[in-house]
């Protein structure tokens, strides 16, 4: 998820001139990323009071507290949504304190922005765009070498040796004489300077980084122990529900609750601004009652148009000029003739509506007072959440508290502005001093929009039968995410990024490029799905790439690694995935294998998928090999799992996955109809992570967009019949 | 009044006997380990045993639980359910975590009836259950692994 650069100043925020925000967001882009000092922020003692789980632990920063009985608590800035920051983080601190893994734990970091921002986002608390390890790497690293200096001079004080003689390893700092463990010197090295640029280890000196750790939040997950949103049990708590008009935009005009108030446990329904919320003791009683509740809708303003109609008019866009992004010498001179040995190729790429799905569906628990509002949900910005709730509520952003736990997934969802949070606390405010847990059933996650943007990709391009590319013309067709949303100052030029990232700058050299891009505004909401446009941009570029490797009868590998020289890292990925997968050796009869290389986040990913058809005749995919270039890879065997995670994920939309729309109205309201990778679905995968000292870079979603179009390249090798859309129709 | 045994305890429920197994179990018992996803019976979050049987709780009315044993993930305690949450942790199976319990009540009610189930058994016992950050190859190695380690 790529995740907004802003100022959510509530205060002033409308006195701030547009145009300084643009320019204030514009700086940020073209830095690539906005370091606010990548400091530790030592805390005074002040502050230790902290709200964490674990109370008698004492601060020696924002991000390490040590409790006397010696654990050593890494404060966790990000949200875990699954991707496994709370191992990758807290191994980052225990590295530079030369903590024993076993005595690491953790807790959620509260809402605070002045010390928890994500380092690439400004003064935002928040996680996406698979940014977490790397906006964390440097800062942690302080944080924990900063402590340990502490410990060290401390030790060295009391034992009366000069602090070059004091060591630390595996939990404990000795002398040659001496041995303490952390929780032993605490007192005194809370008394110690924390150094302002604390020494850091070599990578030769890692004990902990590059090395299989086991997840940290494996046994909870495991026993059930761990707590969700959905598990939020306060006292005297009323379940939630909120009936929702049947399509986005549609707006409550009048209601029947009488049935609903005959319910057993039945507490309130009353208007809110997105529908009726019902209220009652229980979820049960509150679905119940929801449904027994008669209510009328205008839906004057909804979406009427079917999914058909829709990619009609899509792809008739598509076909026409768009705004231009990109634009390199002269593509339309080139297309307009070709030579003898010169092939002109064209594509058109369909994609549908993707939902997020997540296992859990969207909730939060709310308790609202006269001027204060508490929260408890998987936070995913809680800055952005905090700046809803004091917009809704009139009190200042950081009154907002926020109780972070652990999400049932997100893969994007968690991070919206105006939407479920929002809700929440617009029924908490109704009864005051009393907290209510929201919950959405499947059915209003499914239908409440936010969906990966459908779009239409018209590609052109001339290759030469040598394999070189002349001329490359791309038009991407898409709803925008953020057009007409709280965060559309975000957008940074004419037509939204996503509409064609990792397709302005495409890596295959090409004497002339013209990348444009269109937005087509829709009633039906949009929203970044793991790995955002490039989820969808990377089908199109790559099922394109072999279907000109094809028209000039080259392999599919060979002519990528022709284009993308001097890219040394996309050659990186392609050539350890090319020797891992035995690219050469030809698979049995009625097996076929392709390729594809991204880079999104930050990280290069190539994977070969190989296919083949069932008893049945349905497509199967057998195997998929990976490699990615994530830089240092702090935790491979977590690299591993996302790499896993993200194939799996990716290839429901291979097999089925899609939102459609009938006269408007979603089709899909359950995973009866709305179809994630089943088990017996997933393929073989094998992960191989290419060696690397660069800082680190994204893992949560880069293994998303090669995988669709490896398997149709595959497809296309087993049937001769190039794939266009998704999911996969034989 | 229906009186049923929950992780061997005698329990008593007076409610709406309409009201599915799941939600007597999370916010009367506070058993909240069996996760909701779905509510239709089509993703196996909230997978308990009845009577040694994997069933989907979210569908299952209290009228049909007279009598019944229920076992849910915070009261598994046979050998093959601890082998199969220790195979879980080596094979550091989870992510967000939210299906993984429902995961692991369909793994030991396989592995309950048959230590040594075929790869095909497995894809069975296991294609009701809904990951949706795909963690099925460490299901179907922590799976294995268990069955190993049982039979051994
Ligand atoms: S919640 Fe019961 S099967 Fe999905
Ligand atoms: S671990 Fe997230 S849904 Fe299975």
């Amino acid at each position: 998820m790529d995740m907004p650069l802003k100022l959510f100043n509530s205060a002033n925020e409308s006195s701030l001139e547009n145009q300084s925000r643009r320019q204030f967001i514009k700086a940020c882009a073209a830095s690539g990323a906005l370091i606010v000092g990548a400091g530790y922020l030592p805390i005074t003692s002040a502050e230790q009071s902290s709200r964490g789980k674990h109370r008698d632990a004492l601060v020696f920063n924002a991000f390490v507290k040590i409790t006397p009985d010696n654990r050593v608590v890494v404060v966790i800035k990000h949200l875990d949504k699954g991707q496994g920051v709370t191992t990758g983080l807290a191994t980052i601190v225990a590295e530079e304190m030369d903590a024993n893994w076993s005595q690491v734990g953790w807790e959620f970091a509260p809402a605070d922005a002045t010390k928890y921002n994500n380092l690439f986002w400004g003064p935002n608390q928040g996680t996406g765009g698979s940014t977490a390890i790397a906006n964390s790497w440097q800062q942690l690293r302080n944080a924990g070498a900063a402590a340990r200096a502490m410990f060290v001079n401390a030790a060295a004080k009391k034992w009366g040796v000069d602090s070059s003689a004091v060591t630390v390893s595996d939990g404990f700092v000795k002398s040659s004489t001496h041995r303490a463990s952390f929780g032993e010197l605490i007192e005194l090295a809370l008394k110690e300077q924390a150094p302002e640029t604390p020494t850091l280890k070599s990578a030769g000196q890692f004990r902990l980084i590059g090395k299989k750790i086991p997840r940290i939040d494996s046994p909870e997950k495991t026993t059930g122990q761990a707590t969700y949103t959905q598990d939020i049990q306060l006292e005297n708590m009323l379940t939630a529900l909120v009936l929702y008009p049947p399509q986005e935009g549609g707006v409550l005009v009048s209601f029947d609750d009488s049935a609903a108030k005959k319910i057993d446990g039945f507490h309130a329904a009353f208007k809110i601004p997105k529908g009726l919320a019902v209220l009652a003791t229980s979820f049960w009683a509150a679905k119940k009652a929801r449904d027994a509740v008669i209510a009328k809708w205008d839906l004057a303003s909804c979406e009427t148009r079917s999914s058909e109609e829709l990619f009609k008019n899509y792809r008739k866009v598509a076909e026409k000029a768009g705004t231009a992004v990109t634009q390199k010498g002269d593509v339309e001179k080139e297309l307009a003739h070709s030579k003898a040995g010169e092939h002109i190729v064209e594509a058109l790429y369909q994609l549908p509506y993707l939902a997020h799905a997540t296992m859990e569906p969207m909730n939060c628990v709310a308790l609202v007072g006269d001027s204060s509002c508490e929260l408890w949900f998987g936070s995913q910005s809680p800055t952005m959440d905090q700046h809803d709730a004091s917009q809704l509520l009139g009190i200042a952003p950081e009154k907002v508290v926020i109780n972070t736990l652990f999400a049932g997934g997100s893969f994007g969802r968690r991070a919206c502005p105006n939407d479920y949070v929002v809700d929440a606390i617009a029924i908490a405010r109704q009864i005051k001093n009393r907290p209510v847990k929201m919950v959405w059933t499947r059915e209003d996650d499914m239908l409440r929009g936010k969906y990966r943007p459908m779009a239409v990709h018209k590609v052109r391009a001339k290759v030469s039968s040598k394999g070189g590319i002349s001329a490359w013309h791309h038009h991407s067709v898409a709803q925008a995410i953020l057009r007409g949303t709280p965060l559309e100052g975000l957008i940074n030029g004419p037509v939204e990024g996503t509409l064609t990232e990792g397709i302005h700058d495409l890596p295959y050299s090409t004497a002339s490029l013209r990348v444009e891009g269109t937005e087509l505004p829709s009633t039906t909401s949009g929203l970044w799905w793991r790995s955002v446009g490039h989820s969808g941009n990377a089908f199109a570029v790559e099922c394109f790439v072999d279907q000109l490797a094809h028209a000039v009868e080259k392999d599919p590998l060979e002519f990528r690694r022709a284009l993308l020289q001097g890219q040394s890292r996309y050659l990186g990925v392609l050539n350890l995935l090319a020797e891992k997968a035995d690219w050469s050796k030809p698979l049995p009869k009625g097996h076929a294998k392709g390729i594809a290389v991204h880079k999104a986040m930050g990280s290069w990913v190539a994977q070969l998928a190989e296919v083949s058809f069932d008893k049945e005749k349905n497509l199967q995919v057998d195997r998929v090999v990976c490699a990615v270039d994530c830089g240092i890879a702090i935790n491979p065997d977590i690299v591993k799992a996302q790499m896993e995670g993200s194939i799996g994920f990716a290839l429901g939309a291979v097999f089925g996955e899609q939102v459609t729309l009938e006269k408007g109205v979603v089709n899909q309201k359950n995973f009866d109809a709305y179809t994630p990778l089943r088990f017996s679905q997933m393929p073989k995968v094998e992960v191989h992570i290419v060696p690397s000292a660069e800082p680190p870079t994204g893992v949560g979603e880069p293994g998303v967009p090669p995988l669709t179009p490896a398997v149709a390249n595959a497809v296309f090798a087993l049937t001769g019949k190039p794939v266009y859309s998704l999911p996969i129709e034989l | 009044m229906i009186k049923l045994k929950v992780n061997d305890q005698q329990k008593v429920f007076r409610g709406d006997p309409d009201q599915p197994l799941l939600w007597f179990l999370r916010e009367e018992l506070s058993l909240t380990g069996s996760k909701y996803a779905c509510g239709i019976g089509a993703c196996g979050a909230c997978t308990v045993h009845f009577n040694g049987v994997p069933v989907r709780s979210c569908s299952m009315p209290m009228s049909a639980m007279s009598g019944a044993e229920i076992r849910t993930i915070e009261g598994l305690a046979s050998p093959v359910a601890k082998q199969v949450q220790m195979s879980w942790q080596e094979m550091d199976v989870v992510q967000c975590g939210y299906c993984q319990s429902g995961q692991i009540m369909s793994a030991v009610a396989l592995l309950e009836r048959n230590t040594k189930p075929s790869s095909k058994e497995i894809d069975e016992a296991m294609d009701g259950n809904i990951c949706r950050c795909a963690t099925y190859q460490r299901i179907r190695a922590a799976i294995e692994d268990s069955s190993d380690k049982l039979g051994a």
